[in-house]
């Protein structure tokens, strides 16, 4: 995927700016000690805070501060001692005080940078321009009833992370990688549990296009984006889609949009048309939110080891390529895995196995890492038997097989079934006797100067052992053989 | 003037609150009125003062992360002017 | 014996531990009154039967020996106070038939004390107003009438059934609640006393919201040694509000007595306008005297901002209103009033349900807030308000106390003043400064206008120094000695 789309009245390159919803890992809300279990009966995790009741008022949970804080640190960004809560006031079903208790213009983390990595292997430095926290909304409900909608207030209240970055994308795999690293930033931090099914990590983009060296064009923002493949998809359709607007003779409406993941298409938001004046303001139930910078100091040191750290220690102890070593910690459970069955081990080797055999198998079925019917230690007891030439590569797959179906270990499967590699030389040599003895004429041919055929022969003795002959000791009989 | 019947309108639509187009004149008149009258402040000189938004003299107060205030359903609906199924009812939101 | 309802909270408390009555003979006695009544409008509520109730209570922990601060004690509770299971409207036809599942943490309090509640008081709609006369239940009339005059008077307002239920002696006492005046005027304009204390001193938690950084309860009573009973009662921090002050609550009685011998007074020169009626003047002027003669100091300070203060809280007040009041949308309680779709249902509730003063106030609010003139309206306003809290700060590095008239003008006829809205935002210019500034503030009924009607003299102490403030209105009330009753008490129900 580029982000050139070739007009055809020329090329136009594409912005895209990112904002991400993240909700705050908390027993409780933001302002109300109301739960925050998913997926309950309707209205029953709600407080009379959250509903907007009459004369109710805001009392901010400590534990969602330092979330957005710690996840700040996290994002290099500066953290900011003293914020500002604001009133975001609009009308909306499940908004319901008619406004929203946001950050504008004093968030409590300011601007930092993050690294994404890209597949073919280089990395960019994406600015971010700030980090907020706010209450989420309630949840409407439309397809219940065809003449009305039913709005749910769990979600009202709710601590978000709104994490926004500066338009500093170019490519929808840029973006793509800066959901997943903002997704395992907040994984690794522990401020958010990442889950994009279930909403709890969201993407508002903001997409422009602009003919290469013109100043941003006006951009369209697709709201509430929830999974990393839709994110990219939302940007391929909307760039050409506004090419096409502009090409025709058209000008881009800053507007909101909504992708529709069914026809991979983006479309304007009717509710969402009236033009919009928030009106922020200080929220005058609310004081600025104060702590101190050794307070900040001591969560810094409490973090624990972050993507880009731990991806350099991939890449140092285990000899392992940036785009290789990034994708293994993109994923907390992946790297963790990793970890154990590289450990004591060759690094290469058990990045091959888990990133090929096992991540292979794992979206065969459908199932994540920690579903893994197969452990890390079962894993790396199969990499040993390689290794102590038990088995050869080929083998080694077939017993992985195994035991990914049945859970077994590899040793076990491999007693049980036999798959032991033949290196003793005498049973080898054997068998190459035998092979010679059937094929006189290949023997002639390859000791008149054909060494092509060396490959045949191998081939020939690998088969008749059923593929456990040790490899290197049937190439090397073979050759002191043959040449007689 | 500084507020006509279009700025009513606006407002109006702003704050959803509806108003009888030929309520629109009298109201922008009176709300001129009341504008022209606080345009006093502009005599002060406020270079360099911090807008005051509290008058308590603390930091923000935070609570613990407990999950120990919540409405029964019973209790949050009872006031509602329409319910069904635990859920508040309003006219078709389009999308 | 005189009167039950002629009784103060001190007086009434000390008849019910003496035994000379009970607390339900003492309710029952302003149940008669509340019922006779009616006719003020002062109540959009009445709970008498569980008034009844509470009184039996009181009596039961009176015998075990298990008084609280304010036990036996029937009170009107303002309507902007939500009372479980009980009318809470602010007074409003948007909050129509809304019954809170919660109480209030201020009247929480009150009850826990053991105080009784007669019924929810009337009150402009949503406090906005200074005559009662925005509310949805029809206006209050003051208990007070000019002398060879028949025409009603109106209590003041906000907490202008609070302050008539009080004056007319339907409740010992009540609760008022004050954003820019609306506990003072209404009781200077009543002839009763009226605290307003610093803000953060009681807990909003519960309170129907107006303007969220200057709402502050306190209570209206017949004395200032009631007022000091009450506060007392109703304070504390409360965790639930943000904006609450963990202080210790002091015994705000024992602070009354004790004289101002080396009190400085501050008399603030901005406080004397242009057009003001004589009789305020003297009043006023009455007032130092009396604090000179006790042996205060009296000491002439500058307010210069004092001017600007109305016109800031007319930019504050309806901007935190416009967005408090987003929430009234006809979805999850009060009145809705059907619309072709989910826009036009917003539109019309809101226009049915809010009177014309309450969108009015919205109208400028949200003016004030919206795109291009938040800094020119907003920003100003609140640039301005820190120089006028800054003005009461100087002050205080030289007074302990400053005193000034409450309201520049006696109670009015109903329909005064209603055609020009900032006439009638005139009714605060003594209250609002104060406000603004988040302090403590007393009035004290001090004299009568020519006309026969009360006049309130007002005090504003330091952040909370209520003590000062309460021990200085204890001073002046002493030195009035305000005796005078309105004619709704000495000629009866039916002149
Ligand atoms: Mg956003
Ligand atoms: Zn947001």
């Amino acid at each position: 995927m580029s982000g050139i789309i070739h007009g055809e009245t020329g090329d136009f390159e594409m912005v895209i700016g990112l904002e991400v919803h993240a909700q705050v890992a908390s027993r409780a809300k933001l302002f109300s000690g109301a739960p925050t279990e998913f997926g309950a009966e309707p209205n029953t995790q709600v407080s009379l805070v959250d509903a907007g009741m009459p004369g109710m008022l805001p009392v901010i949970n400590k534990v969602c501060v330092e979330q957005a804080v710690r996840t700040g640190l996290a994002l290099n960004s500066k953290i900011n001692l003293r914020s500002i809560f604001d009133r975001k006031n609009y009308f909306y079903p499940d908004l319901p005080c008619g406004y929203q208790i946001s950050q504008y213009l004093n968030p409590v983390v300011g601007e930092g940078e993050i690294e994404i990595d890209l597949a073919d292997g280089s990395s960019r430095t994406i600015g971010i321009e700030r980090l907020h926290l706010e209450i989420d909304a309630g949840k409407s409900v439309h397809d219940i009833r065809p003449d009305a909608t039913h709005v749910d207030l769990n979600r009202s209240g709710i601590a978000l992370m709104e994490i926004v970055s500066k338009p500093d994308m170019f490519t929808p795999e840029e973006a793509g990688a800066y959901v997943r690293k903002i997704r395992a930033i907040v994984r690794y931090v522990g401020s958010c549990d990442g889950n994009m099914d279930q909403g709890s990590l969201r993407c508002d983009v903001n997409v422009s296009v602009r003919r290469a060296g013109e100043p941003l064009g006006t951009r369209c923002e697709i709201k509430n984006v929830n999974s990393v493949r839709f994110v990219m998809r939302a940007i391929e359709y909307e760039a050409a889609r506004q090419v096409e607007v502009i090409e025709d003779g058209g000008t881009i409406d800053q507007e909101t949009r909504l992708f529709d993941s069914a026809r991979g298409e983006t479309r304007s938001m009717r509710s969402k048309e009236e033009a919009h004046d928030y009106r922020y303001f200080p929220d005058p139930d609310l004081l600025p939110l104060e702590f101190e910078q050794s307070w900040v100091d001591e969560l810094a040191a409490s973090l624990p080891e972050l993507p880009d750290a731990r991806k350099a220690r991939f890449m140092a102890d285990f000899g392992l390529k940036p785009y290789d070593a990034g994708v293994l910690v993109g994923d907390q459970d992946f790297a963790g895995f990793f970890e154990a069955v590289a450990d004591g081990r060759d690094g290469k080797l058990a990045a091959n196995w888990v990133t090929g055999e096992l991540f292979g198998a794992l979206n065969k079925v459908g199932k994540s890492i920690t579903e893994s019917p197969v452990t890390a230690a079962q894993v790396g007891t199969l990499i040993d038997r390689v290794s102590d030439g038990t088995l050869s590569v080929r083998l080694a797959k077939e017993v992985f097989e195994f035991m990914f179906e049945s859970g077994r270990d590899a040793d076990d499967l491999i007693e049980e079934k036999g798959l032991k590699q033949v290196t003793d030389s005498g049973a080898i040599e054997a068998v190459i006797d035998q092979v010679m003895t059937d094929n006189p004429e290949k023997v002639e041919e390859y000791r008149a100067g054909r060494d092509k055929l060396m490959g045949w022969f191998v081939g020939q003795v690998m088969k008749a052992s059923q593929g456990k002959a040790n490899p290197a000791a049937v190439n090397k009989a073979l050759s002191e053989k043959l040449k007689g | 003037m500084a507020i006509d019947k279009a700025t009513v309108l606006r407002i109006a639509g702003l704050a959803h609150i509806e108003v009888e187009e030929s309520a629109l004149e009298g109201m922008a008149e009176e709300l001129n009125g009341i504008l022209a009258w606080i345009e006093q402040l502009n005599e002060v000189d406020t270079d360099g003062v911090e807008p005051m938004s509290s008058v308590v003299d603390m930091t923000l107060p935070q609570r613990d992360d407990e999950a120990n205030d919540v409405a029964t359903r019973d209790d949050l609906l009872a006031n509602a002017p329409e319910t069904e199924g635990g859920f508040f009812v309003v006219p078709k939101v389009v999308e | 014996m005189s009167n039950l309802t002629d009784l103060t909270i001190a007086r009434a408390q000390a008849g019910l531990a003496q035994g000379d009555f009970s607390a339900r003979e003492l309710t029952d006695a302003y149940a008669t009154a509340v019922e006779a009544g009616r006719e003020l409008n002062s109540f959009v509520a009445e709970t008498l039967d569980a008034a009844r109730d509470q009184a039996d209570a009181s009596d039961r922990r009176l015998k075990d020996g298990e008084a609280g601060l304010l036990e036996g004690v029937p009170l009107a509770i303002k309507d902007l106070f939500c009372t479980k299971g009980v009318h809470s409207a602010a007074c409003s036809h948007i909050l129509n038939g809304f019954k809170p599942p919660y109480e209030s943490s201020v009247t929480a309090n009150l009850w826990q004390a053991g105080a009784v509640m007669l019924g929810k008081a009337n009150m402009d709609e949503f406090a906005m107003g200074s005559s009662n006369m925005t509310s949805y239940y029809g206006a209050v009339v003051n208990p007070w009438r000019r002398e060879g005059d028949s025409r009603p008077l109106v209590p003041g307002g906000s907490s202008g059934g609070s302050a008539a239920a009080v004056a007319a002696h339907m409740a010992v006492a009540a609760t008022g609640t004050d954003t820019g005046g609306s506990i003072r005027q209404p009781a200077a304009f009543c002839g009763v006393v009226g605290m307003k204390p610093t803000y953060g001193r009681c807990s909003r938690w519960g309170i129907i919201a107006f303007a969220s950084s200057l709402d502050q309860a306190g209570p209206i009573t017949r004395t200032v040694e009631d007022s000091a009973i009450m506060l007392r009662a109703m304070s504390g921090y409360d965790a639930k509000d943000s904006t609450s002050v963990n202080t210790p609550v002091p015994n705000y009685a024992a602070a009354l007595g004790g004289g101002v011998k080396g009190l400085r007074v501050g008399v603030p020169a901005e406080y004397r306008l242009d057009n003001m009626p004589a009789e305020i003047e003297v009043l006023w002027q009455k007032g130092i005297d009396w604090f000179r003669d006790g042996g205060a100091e009296i000491v002439d300070i500058s307010l210069p901002h004092t001017k600007y203060a109305l016109p800031t809280y007319y930019i504050v007040a309806p901007a935190e209103a416009s967005s408090n009041l987003a929430r009234y949308d006809g979805i999850r309680f009060g009145l809705r009033e059907p619309g072709a779709d989910l826009r036009e249902t917003y539109c019309k509730s809101r226009a049915e349900g809010f009177g014309a003063e309450v969108r009015q106030r919205i109208l400028i609010g949200t003016y004030v807030l919206s795109a291009g003139y938040y800094d020119a309206y907003y920003l100003k306003a609140q640039r301005v308000r820190a120089r006028i809290a800054e003005d009461f700060s100087k002050a205080y590095e030289k007074v302990d106390v400053i005193l000034t008239p409450t309201a520049p003008s006696a109670a009015f006829a109903a329909g005064e003043k209603m055609d020009d809205p900032i006439a009638m935002y005139l009714n605060d210019v003594f209250t609002v400064p104060a406000s603004l500034a988040g302090l403590p503030a007393i009035s004290v009924p001090a004299g009568l206008d020519d006309g026969g009607l009360p006049l309130g003299l007002q005090l504003i102490g330091k952040p909370f120094d209520e003590e000062t403030v309460l021990r200085a209105g204890g001073f002046m009330e002493d030195a009035a000695n305000f005796m005078a009753q309105p004619q709704w008490l000495t000629e009866g129900a039916a002149s």
